[in-house]
């Protein structure tokens, strides 16, 4: 059998991500009204056979529960780091490219931003949007774009010294036009790579603001609002309410950032050989 | 000298316009909030029972009359001076509610600051001199979890362990309950503050050894790594006169650029084991619409965040004779 080299098992591990991921959310989204589902009949059970997370003081099955939380967290990190991430994008490209004082004016924004510790800057930025959905988009989308306009902006700073790029300006192309034809193409790997280690943050940074009760209402089963819930438990030794949900989430979190470090190795040119 | 004091005096200009522009920007944020501070606060049917004269006396106090822009200049006068308001939840002076709690969560978030910082540098620099042992495979995928790890989580499973399970340690709170200040020990403090402690630094390792165990192995790749060997030097002196140096800037950038990552672990550390500290002091004005704190502590933090970074610059020059020499500052 052929021995399984460094490419291979990257690839493994993105389509491993992949597909587990997708389950997730979509399989949460489906059973979402059964996570509401209460049963005085079932209440208080450990883990068992029929419900491998054990039920809460409601009877409601706490492995649905976490799935369904985990596929609305899924959800929202993608809305929010995607939007994060062309924010980062644009931002990025527009320092490098247009001079001085806008450079100047983006790379305080981002000293801004960096500034505020997130979480409190997530706490403000909610209330400014009365809590809820919106205030946690909001919030994660905001937070989190600055780290990557960083990156892209010192690789455009770079792409703008090479000789195509220089090429096209000479032949008066216009900097919107080179921006989108020659500069885009080459910063798309950084970008996509850059996207999805972001979800991570952004789901954990999601869990967190729910569980300080900023994020989403407590009706919602999200992961937050379920570990915050099972904080009045602990002491009466209802362990599991707590520890399998968050060992979920962990697990999610870690596959999303080895899924984009896999890819990222995949990407990188020099990765070919090993 | 002359360039020294340029360099310092520019980047304290800047720290402190930042910090204007942060406290602007808070301001901006929580004027546009929709939360109502009185139905937060005193809640619907209180409201309904009240006479006009005592609802207006209310919105008085939570302020919501005069416009914004005229506002934040009369807060930010009186900041200037020192005065932060009054702290509408506690219905004490913000400075002196956040003093009292910064004291709590200082001592709290340098523990955890320290301990992470030099374990992590530690735990790095031995995972990556020799990469692909034992020690370095069990410290990646620690560090791999944990960095997927939030820290309220794993704070639940440390309470459910020590303090719920084998009882060894307090549920929570900074003193122990019903004790009068003066009989307070250090040994009753150090020991309500080992939990939070302990999580933050669990959590705030992984970062750090990550980053110092990449460039420490760049380093032992490198020609002047390979030439030491071939002089025959030893293992200890290689790591002490090559690597130490190199590895330690790009540490020290994480170190101090963490400080802002303690401080968000510590709400939420803070929050669950209710430690009285600045964090929790943070949530409780955001819950209860209490704008002067939340201000307040906002400022406060992001001060010590463009600190951190500041000294971080200063370390910089004192490490590298490189940038001490001027000309890479691009």
């Amino acid at each position: 059998m052929k021995r399984v080299n460094g490419r291979m098992a990257a690839v493994l591990w993105l389509g491993i991500a992949v597909v587990f991921l997708t389950a997730v959310t979509l399989f949460g989204w489906r059973v979402a009204e059964s996570a509401l589902m209460t049963d005085f009949s079932r209440k208080n059970l450990p883990p068992n056979g029929a419900y491998f997370f054990g039920t809460d003081w409601m009877g409601r099955d706490m492995f649905v529960r976490t799935v369904t939380g985990l596929s609305m967290s899924i959800r929202i990190g993608l809305l929010s780091a995607g939007v994060s991430s062309v924010l980062a994008l644009f931002l990025g490209i527009l320092a490098a490219i247009m001079g001085k004082t806008v450079d100047s004016v983006i790379t305080w924004m981002i000293d801004l931003v960096m500034g505020i510790p997130h979480i409190l800057l997530l706490i403000l930025i909610s209330y400014a949007c009365g809590k809820g959905f919106r205030g946690v988009v909001v919030g994660v989308a905001l937070t989190h774009w600055t780290s990557l306009a960083r990156l892209i902006r010192g690789e455009v700073l770079q792409l703008k010294e090479a000789l195509y790029v220089r090429t096209a300006q000479k032949l008066g192309v216009s900097r919107w036009e080179i921006a989108w034809k020659h500069m885009l193409p080459h910063l798309f790997p950084q970008f996509l790579v850059g996207l999805i280690l972001m979800f991570p943050h952004a789901i954990l940074h999601e869990a967190s603001i729910t569980f300080l009760g900023f994020g989403l209402s407590p009706e919602q089963p999200a992961i937050g609002i379920i570990l915050s819930e099972s904080m009045k438990y602990l002491a009466m030794g209802r362990w599991w309410l707590a520890l399998f949900p968050g060992l979920f989430l962990v697990f999610t979190v870690s596959l999303f950032d080895m899924g984009g470090e896999s890819l990222r190795k995949l990407l990188a040119p020099g990765s070919t050989h090993r | 000298m002359k360039e020294h004091l340029i360099f310092t005096g520019k980047k304290v200009v800047r720290m402190a316009l930042l910090l204007f522009c942060v406290s602007a920007a808070a301001f901006i944020l929580v004027s546009v909030s929709p939360v109502d501070p009185l139905q937060a606060n005193v809640g619907q049917a209180a409201l309904g029972s009240m006479s006009r004269e005592q609802i207006e006396k209310l919105q008085e106090y939570w302020g919501a009359e005069s416009p914004p822009v005229e506002r934040f200049f009369n807060w930010a006068k009186d900041f200037f001076r020192g005065d932060m308001g009054i702290s509408l939840l506690y219905r004490q002076p913000v400075s002196k509610v956040i003093g009292e709690k910064l004291q709590n969560s200082l001592w709290l978030m340098m523990i955890a600051w320290l301990s992470s910082g030099l374990m992590g540098f530690l735990l790095g620099v031995l995972a990556g001199f020799r990469e692909g042992s034992i020690l370095d495979r069990i410290m990646k995928g620690y560090s791999l979890v944990m960095v997927s790890t939030p820290a309220f989580w794993l704070a639940l499973v440390l309470l459910m362990v020590f303090a719920v399970w084998l009882k060894v340690l307090p549920v929570g709170l900074s003193v122990p309950i019903g004790m009068e200040a003066g009989s307070v020990t250090v040994l009753d403090r150090i020991r309500h503050a080992v939990l939070p402690a302990v999580t933050l630094s669990i959590t705030g390792i992984a970062n750090i050894t990550l980053h110092t165990r990449e460039k420490m192995i760049d380093i032992m790749e490198s020609d002047y790594v390979l030439f030491a060997r071939a002089r025959g030097e030893s293992n200890w002196s290689i790591v002490k006169n090559h690597a130490l140096r190199n590895v330690l800037l790009p540490a020290i950038t994480l170190q101090f650029a963490s400080v802002s990552e303690i401080f968000g672990g510590s709400v939420l550390v803070e929050q669950i084991f209710s430690y009285p500290g600045l964090g929790q002091a943070a949530v409780t004005a955001g819950m209860g619409s209490d704008v002067p704190l939340l201000l307040g502590i906002t400022v406060v933090s992001a001060a010590f965040v463009f600190g951190g970074n500041l000294m971080a610059n200063f370390l910089y020059r004192v490490i590298d004779p490189r940038i001490r020499r001027g000309g890479a500052w691009g």
